[in-house]
């Protein structure tokens, strides 16, 4: 589904189900270099549960116009004009990585469009080493390789994503070298290092947590080495939000697809 | 970056799609023979069927053991994923009709398999899908033969029956061009030999019953996906970017960028075509995998000492083996595959098709059948069998000559298997009287 954001065209998923109306919406938003399809499962499911549901691809990433926005505040900004593009009212916000950032900036800017808020492989401040921004700067094949071993915890997760037989490090691998490649296309720049410069320079997101009114809930991977649980107690006892502890690594939604459907089920039940 | 979190090749054949079993503990990846998945709920059922979980049904779909047999290839590959199929030809058969329909053409390598040229040439064209052959180190033929319906390009790692070395980058360049993938059977090379994926393919499969297994003991195939073809961004193929009303209308780009050709290939493909492997094949095949780097080495080792054996024998014409000077390709076989050309390859007898015969006939150790990739020696005298019917001329225009012999050379100690064929070169000029 396509809508008109800010001037530019922006893709979501809707589920695989048209979009229609209703009350409640889940607003699924990826993290770096990802696109919609790192949700296709859960978007599925609450699509098929009584949810409408937007799984959007952020500017200048897959589907949508770029170029890429410049800060995580500039993107809460554009969540909530896709809301408004879409006639959604209110949505319960669910982020990973870079994503969940961008989901707590909108719910503090917004907190009346906001009916809930899930932070997935989370971290507060999102800091990104020198070391690993130099190496998506100057050679992010390279970097890619590198977040993609850090971000898987082993070699046999199951039933894999999206089904048997996928194997998640070349998923993961090649879905962020097709939006390196496809935003290349486009607009000029190296979306990954944009990407990871959006999430190292987001600094208000303690001050942004606090003012958060909106249920808020956090899942973290217990052998997530990018994004550690233990980054997360800081904003979890800000956000008054309940940890649920899935054994993944960052890549939750793919290494623990029902495990993660079951914890956003507490947080958006069906 | 050594280690356990970015393991390499050898690391990957034995441990890539398997741990422990969570019920059991079982170490070996157990054999899951059951036919089908008990469902938790209604609603877990329902949620499998519509593809809001991810989970086994049914075995001609999807199995655990077979799972893990496709992580790994594709693991080992390079790829985002495998499907696997009862054999090297329901593979193959599996990419075309995954993406290729009535009215749709194929350009091709000449240089094929068989089993291949036959479902090419004659089954999928009753079927409506026309293929184009061409030579292929003629690179031009490649791009003239390209239409707007072309729907792939298709090659041979190393063709036969001369062990053409197919020059992956280019081809694959010509085909990005025109907006098709390139699909590869890689076969005789397995990806410890090469990984087409790295040089640009986007589609690679195998007959799993040769060195993958290794073992000459299992019938079974494996089709892998790159994820890096824009199906979409090509404009050529609806079947993965428009709503596809055989399956809730989905439109397999929007479901998985990348994985958008697999996700077809299981849930139409296997579904209805329901070429799918058996799990005690996939264990079996899993087998031969955990040793593949050492196999493959030896293999090639041993090929090396047999085709420098054969060069020196005064009853040997020529031996095609790209490692050799004297072959076409023996410059691109340096830069494609740097690790060696297989085991698998022809030579000519200087004789008769009797004389072919007689060493054939006079070999101990190497079987005499038609198989490629087994542990043990193989022979095979195309003359006297696979093209009996074909006369000289017709030979000859097939690039085979009454004493062309196909070797797979295999692990047994090399100087045996050198004495082996001495003594049977011997029995073939004697025959000549």
């Amino acid at each position: 589904m396509k809508f008109d954001v800010q001037g530019r065209t922006a893709y979501a998923y809707t589920g695989g189900k048209p979009w229609g109306a209703g009350e409640r919406c889940v607003v699924f938003i990826h993290g770096a270099l990802n696109d919609h399809s790192v949700w296709t499962l859960l978007a599925r499911w609450y699509a098929h549960h009584g949810y409408r549901v937007l799984a959007l691809d952020q500017p200048g990433h897959g589907r949508s116009d770029g170029p890429p926005l410049a800060s995580v505040e500039a993107l809460a900004d554009w969540v909530i004009a896709l809301l408004d593009a879409a006639g959604v009212a209110s949505a319960h916000l669910v982020g990973h990585s870079m994503g969940s950032l961008i989901a707590l900036e909108a719910a503090s800017r917004a907190p009346g469009r906001v009916a809930g808020l899930v932070m997935v492989g989370t971290a507060v401040p999102m800091r990104v080493s020198d070391a690993l921004l130099g190496t998506a700067r100057d050679d992010p094949a390279r970097a890619i390789a590198m977040v993609n071993a850090f971000s898987h915890s082993g070699l046999a997760s199951k039933p894999s994503y999206p089904g048997p037989g996928a194997w998640l490090r070349g998923g993961a691998s090649a879905l962020m070298h097709r939006m390196q490649e496809t935003a290349a296309l486009e607009n000029p720049g190296n979306l990954f290092e944009h990407d990871f410069r959006v999430c190292d320079a987001y600094a208000n997101g303690l001050e942004a947590a606090a003012r958060v009114t909106c249920p808020a809930h956090l899942l973290v991977g217990t052998r997530d080495v990018m994004t550690p649980p233990k980054a997360t107690k800081a904003l979890a006892a800000l956000l008054r939000a309940p940890v649920s502890r899935i054994i993944s690594g960052h890549a939750l939604m793919q290494e623990a697809p029902d495990a993660v459907l079951n914890a956003l089920r507490q947080a958006i039940p069906a | 970056m050594p280690g356990p979190s970015d393991p390499a090749f050898d690391t990957l054949a034995l441990h890539a799609g398997a741990a422990p079993d969570p019920t059991t503990g079982a170490r070996a990846t157990p054999i899951h023979l059951t036919t089908s998945f008990v469902f938790e709920s209604s609603e877990h059922a329902a949620s499998l069927f519509n593809m809001e979980r991810a989970g086994h049904v049914y075995s001609r779909i999807s199995n655990p053991t077979t799972a893990v047999f496709e992580e790994r290839v594709a693991a080992l590959e390079g790829g985002v994923g495998a499907v696997a199929t009862a054999s090297g030809q329901a593979a193959l058969h599996l990419a075309v009709a995954t993406i290729a329909g009535a009215g749709s053409h194929i350009v091709a390598s000449a240089a094929l398999y068989g089993g291949s040229h036959n479902l090419l040439s004659y089954t999928l064209a009753r079927f409506g899908i026309e293929t184009t052959f061409v030579k292929p180190r003629d690179i031009d033929a490649w791009h003239a033969a390209i239409r707007p319906n072309t729907k792939l390009l298709f090659g041979e790692s190393l063709g036969n029956p001369g062990l053409d070395v197919l020059d992956i980058p280019r081809v694959s360049a010509i085909a990005h061009e025109a907006g098709v993938p390139l699909l590869v059977d890689a076969t005789f090379t397995t990806p410890w030999l090469q990984q087409p994926f790295k040089l640009g393919a986007d589609l690679v499969f195998h007959s799993a019953t040769k060195f993958l297994s290794g073992h000459g003991t299992v019938v079974g195939g494996v089709l892998a996906d790159s994820g890096r073809f824009d199906w979409e961004r090509s404009g050529r193929f609806p079947e993965l970017s428009a709503p596809y009303a055989g399956f809730h209308d989905m439109v397999f780009t929007e479901e998985s960028t990348v994985g958008a050709f697999l996700l077809r290939a299981r849930r139409e493909g296997l579904r209805d075509f329901g070429a799918c492997m058996s799990p005690h094949t996939a264990w079996l095949i899993l087998q031969g995998l955990e040793t593949l780097p050492l196999r493959m080495e030896r293999h090639v080792a041993n090929a090396r000492k047999v085709v420098q054996f054969l060069v020196a024998h005064p009853m040997v014409a020529q031996v095609g083996y790209p490692e050799l000077e004297s072959h076409p390709d023996h410059a691109l076989a340096k830069t494609l595959l740097p690790r060696g050309c297989g085991s698998v390859f022809s030579f000519d007898l200087r004789g008769s098709r009797a004389q072919g015969v007689a060493f054939i006939e006079a070999l101990q150790l190497f079987s005499h059948l038609a198989n490629v990739g087994d542990c043990r020696s193989l022979v095979i005298h195309p003359a006297s069998t696979t093209h009996f019917r074909m006369d000289d001329a017709a030979l000859s225009a097939a690039g085979i000559g009454p004493g062309t012999i196909r070797l797979s050379i295999g692990l047994e100690d090399a100087d045996d298997l050198i004495v082996d064929l001495k003594s049977a070169l011997k029995a073939a000029e004697k025959a000549a009287a």
